[in-house]
């Protein structure tokens, strides 16, 4: 495929969400200095702003979908998906960093800028369709929620969990590296497409270095999306982190991170599937296991979410498990509701947690529906979306993938991942027994009442849940219809 | 209007549950008025469904249909037959009872109370109407939260224990059936090509014995965590004790029927062949039994009031449960009659209890004695209620408890042996119980000031001591009532049962539902309403000692029909 050194009109139109989130995070930068006070309301408006021309822009590029760059980039509907999937969790995070960021003195200019970095990246990953490619968005995104990660740096926990992702981030960067070179070796090409046509059709007995590489990436992307064993650094740094910071790290990159997932595996190497199914079997039942069963002990409830973050990954991973265009369907529906839920989740801690985010333990959360019913009404609703609650989105997103993993036969997956669901229900009830049948404590009574930010911050996703649990069948015809785009 | 009906009657604790959101939660009163006016609108709007029945009309009715998830096959489809029918009045009439008995009892977060059984009411009667797989599973699920809440926010000192272990147990089981219902999906989308969870399309379907074995293990687990029967029962009493006494009414009188129903509706019908299996079926009535006996067993060893009914409630669900799988339609018959029957008698147990418990707060047992003299009201609506609830002739428990006992008793002998002992345990348990509150001297000084039942306390009681008399002296409305769609269900498990019934004529005493007897069965309903003690025991005996003749002809027909299902 020869690459046109000079990019057309087509090329830079399909980018056009990348590149106006990176204008506007360069703006921001640029004006920084400028605006005198550490924190303002103005950075989070344009970021904003952005994001929604951004989401815009990625839905009117849909209506000419292909190639762009030589191949380098595919906007499909399945690029488009997760691009307005991401551009949509960064609103959710910029609505409850407003009172975050003035409760806390944060720097707003930085936040945002950084925010807009990494999401761009993600937009990158989502649509990217040559490895190299892949690469650079996860490197953008990835370093630029490195730094968010410590983005108070005064704050000893904040450091730690900066250094931690940084350090395990970049060895599990390297291991995806790793897969890349051996795919080259071995195939000669970059690009995805090419990648499976080299391969082959479907292959009992692939070469050793394909099966290598996929390994190698399967480990790198495990990182990523925080699946087991490879999920050591998530409830350290989900728990340091800044609240809104983590409640982006939930959603934002394991959202784009599984974007790759599904499109490596299941266009690269479909043909292998039957060498990685095995894999990615055992690693969705041990993270499934292992944060379901860690998350019963948490006291922390970052802690906590982050064990159940690891939990949903591995829900996630039951869909790729399954093989199939069902799957991948089902596997985006999730992640929406995910996201909805999970943001949703983090906006309730970031509300509750008072400056310098003294309370974020479980027994914070006591008495919160005597002293703001609003508040606990919309934590009740995520919380049963994540227990899996019909009428919620986490319901139809767990139903989808284990119909989907059952019209693949994954008969012994589909039982224990049920099984594992209602294991999970209990950590998500202690919440709701928190909420609702104590006194309030000293956290539920330092509350400070709902601003408009805040309070839009709850409303949307929850509302994104219901509408998902009710009427479903929007956000999954347009799921199943990007995800036969994919091939 | 006729096909919105049932929507209608879902949407009524909906829409009483919106305007109750609206109002202040500083006026209590207001609050409290607007949510019984709100239950007993419920009750209202479902009232038509009796007078435009039509009873032995084939199949459903009401049905109302519309696409919901067309990608999925997941319909809006709801309609009733005569058990539904009888279930959603159940619960209707319940929900409003419920609301009323909780006027003075409940002061804390009113505006939250009543909007939990409102949501409640609606999950509750969603599950009883769906006729698309998907459609019950979810309302089968949603009726979690609001008992999770009711228990766990206005319930006893271990409230939270039992209100998580209620979720949980019932969650872990329904998880499973989820399986299930999958699994017959797939099936159904192998076999005809298109993608659906409507119960009618399901029911096509021509399944492996194997297959219909492990679906219905599936469902066997999702059910009897419900109903609970034994060993899964454990629940059940830290539920009941835990929830406050409108909880404790609708638990047993209507959440536990949740099971039984789906023994009927689902289990029987769509896995009919493994419903026939000796094994599921032996397994099945041992458990019953053991439940009924055990539950016998325990509940004359409580010292407290409420677990005693909890555990008599174990024992009754056996009964139930026991009935259906006798497979026949006197066992059929007699469970869903029996359901109701504890809905009712039940109910008033745990009302009666709600009543004590404000008084003095406490359940504990010894703490009473001789309240005969004090509350002479109380005492009488009790004394009702426990006779109810035993089985005394001319009251509904009897009728339920005789003709589940009569099916089972020609399913397989043994078992309605082991069966009576549950009746006879049962009058023991509850008089004894009767007998250490109400008689005697008072010899508690705390009871002697104690205010007899006020004018609400006795309204809350009188719908269900109408609807108990009305049963046990004239149950013929309820077996006609039943008789179309226990058919139905007999045909579809036993195929040909009716016909061979008829073959072996003089000796048969199948009455209920058999086409071509349909003359006997009447007459043989006739007398039952006359006085069935006067005209059924004699019959009873005489075919358990028989002529010679007699014997082989009913061990030939209660054998051979399971020979021809093969």
């Amino acid at each position: 495929m020869p690459v046109n050194a000079y990019p057309g009109a087509t090329d830079l139109l399909r980018f056009l969400p990348e590149t106006l989130l990176i204008l506007a995070g360069t703006l921001i930068m640029v004006l920084d200095p400028l605006v005198k006070r550490r924190s303002s309301p103005l950075f989070g408006h344009l970021t904003l702003l952005t994001l929604i021309a951004g989401i815009a822009v990625a839905i009117a590029g849909a209506s000419n979908p292909g190639p762009a760059f030589g191949g380098m980039l595919m906007v499909d509907g399945f690029a488009t998906f997760f691009r307005v999937l991401v551009m949509g969790v960064g609103i959710l995070i910029v609505l409850p960093s407003y009172p975050f960021l003035a409760r806390q003195d944060g720097e707003t200019g930085a936040f945002h800028a950084l925010l807009l970095f990494s999401i761009s990246g993600q937009c990158l990953m989502a649509s990217a369709s040559d490895l190299i490619i892949i690469f650079i968005g996860l490197e953008i995104s990835s370093i630029s929620s490195y730094v968010l990660a410590g983005f108070f740096r005064d704050d000893k926990r904040s450091n730690e969990a900066a250094l931690k992702y940084f350090l395990l981030g970049s060895f599990a960067t390297a291991f995806f590296l790793y897969g890349v070179a051996l795919i080259y070796g071995a195939t000669g090409t970059i690009n995805l497409d090419a990648v499976r046509r080299s391969i082959g059709p479907l292959r009992a007995d692939p070469p050793v270095m394909i099966v290598a590489a996929a390994a190698l990436m399967f480990v790198g992307l495990g990182f990523k999306v925080s699946a087991s064993p490879f999920q050591m650094w998530a409830p350290d740094v989900y728990q340091g982190a800044p609240t809104p910071v983590s409640a982006f790290l939930s959603a934002g990159p394991k959202a784009a991170g599984f974007a790759i997932f599904l499109r490596i595996f299941l266009t690269a190497f479909g043909p292998i599937g039957a060498h990685w199914e095995p894999l990615v079997w055992g690693a969705s039942l041990l993270s499934m296991t292992v944060g379901n069963f860690a998350a019963l002990t948490q006291t922390n409830f970052k802690r906590m979410l982050a064990y159940s973050s690891i939990a949903h990954a591995g829900y996630v991973l039951v869909a790729l498990a399954a093989r199939s265009q069902v799957g991948a369907a089902a596997a985006m529906f999730y992640l929406v509701a995910y996201a909805c839920m999970n943001i949703g989740a983090f906006a309730v801690v970031s509300h509750l947690s008072g400056r310098g985010e003294k309370y974020t333990d479980i027994e914070d959360f006591k008495g919160l529906a005597q002293k703001q019913p609003l508040t606990a009404a919309m934590l009740t609703i995520f919380l049963l979306s994540l227990i899996g609650v019909p009428l919620t989105g986490g319901f139809f997103g767990k139903f989808y993938i284990f119909r989907a993993a059952l019209e693949s036969h994954l008969v012994w997956l589909t039982v224990l991942g049920l099984l594992n669901s209602a294991v999970a229900a209990y950590y998500y009830l202690r919440i709701l027994v928190m909420m609702y049948m104590h006194e309030p404590g000293p956290a539920a009574e330092a509350v400070e009442p709902l601003s408009p930010a805040m309070g839009a911050a709850l409303i949307l996703p929850a509302l994104g849940t219901l509408v998902l649990g009710i009427f479903p069948g929007w956000v999954l015809d347009f799921a199943g219809k990007s995800s036969e785009l994919m091939r | 209007m006729d096909q919105h009906l049932l929507t209608i009657v879902l949407a009524a604790p909906l829409a009483g549950l919106l305007v109750l959101l609206f109002l202040p939660s500083k006026s209590k009163s207001l609050i409290r008025v607007w949510a019984n006016i709100a239950s007993l609108a419920g009750f209202a709007v479902s009232l038509p469904l009796v007078w435009k029945f039509h009873v032995g009309a084939p199949g459903f009715q009401f049905v109302e249909r519309a696409d919901w998830i067309p990608s999925l096959g997941a319909h809006y489809l709801v309609g009733i037959d005569g058990i539904s029918l009888l279930l959603v009045m159940l619960t209707t009439l319940m929900g409003f009872v419920a609301t009323l008995c909780s006027w003075s009892g409940v002061n804390d977060r009113l505006k939250e109370y009543y909007a939990m059984f409102l949501l409640l009411q609606t999950g509750m009667i969603g599950v009883f109407i769906s006729l698309d797989f998907f459609l019950f599973y979810i309302f089968w699920e949603l009726v979690l939260v609001p008992m999770y809440f009711i228990i766990g926010v206005w319930g006893g000192p271990r409230k939270l224990y039992a209100a998580i272990k209620f979720f949980l147990y019932t969650l872990a089981g329904s998880v499973l059936m989820l399986l299930g219902i999958l699994t017959l999906y797939f099936q159904h989308y192998s076999q005809f090509g298109f993608y659906t969870f409507e119960i009618s399309q399901l029911m096509k379907l021509q399944l492996p014995l194997g297959v219909q074995q492990w679906v219905f293990w599936a469902f066997f687990l999702g059910f009897a965590i419900k109903v609970p029967m034994f060993p899964f029962h454990t629940w059940l009493p830290d539920a009941h004790v835990e929830a406050p006494t409108a909880g404790s009414v609708i638990l047993a009188a209507v959440l536990l029927k949740m099971g039984t129903y789906g023994f009927l509706r689902f289990s029987l019908p769509l896995l009919p062949q493994a419903s026939m299996d000796q094994t599921i079926v032996r397994v099945l009535a041992a458990l019953s039994i053991v439940g009924i006996v055990y539950g016998a067993l325990v509940s004359l060893m409580q010292k407290d009031w409420k677990k005693l009914v909890a555990y008599s409630s174990v024992s009754h669900l056996g009964f139930c449960t026991l009935g259906i799988f006798s497979l026949n339609p006197n066992g059929i018959a007699g469970s869903v009659l029996q359901q109701i029957n504890h809905g009712i008698s039940t109910g008033m147990l745990f009302l009666v209890i709600g009543v004590i418990y404000e008084r003095r707060h406490t359940r504990e047992i010894a703490e009473y004695g001789g309240l005969a003299h004090v509350m002479p009201r109380f005492a009488k609506i009790f004394a009702f209620a426990m006779l109810s609830s035993a089985g005394l002739p001319l009251l509904n428990g009897f009728v339920g408890e005789f003709t589940i006992l009569q099916g089972a008793f020609e399913a397989n002998r043994i078992w309605a042996v082991f069966a009576v002992t549950g009746v006879i345990l049962g009058a023991a348990y509850l008089l004894w119980l009767y007998q250490r509150t109400m008689l005697g001297q008072v010899t508690n000084p705390k009871n002697l000031g104690l205010p007899d039942l006020n004018f609400r306390e006795c309204a809350v009681f009188a719908p269900l001591v109408v609807w108990a008399i009305w049963i046990g002296v004239y149950p013929k409305p309820y077996f006609d009532l039943l008789r179309q769609p226990v058919t139905e269900i007999v045909e579809r498990v036993k195929p040909g049962y009716f016909a061979q019934a008829a073959a072996v004529g003089g000796t048969d005493d199948r009455f209920l539902s058999s086409v071509t007897a349909r003359g006997r069965a009447d007459a043989r309903l006739d007398r039952l309403t006359i006085g069935p003690q006067v005209a059924n025991l004699p019959h009873k005996t005489g075919t358990s000692v028989g002529t010679s003749a007699g014997v082989a002809g009913r061990s030939a027909c209660s054998t051979l029909p399971c020979g021809g299902a093969r």
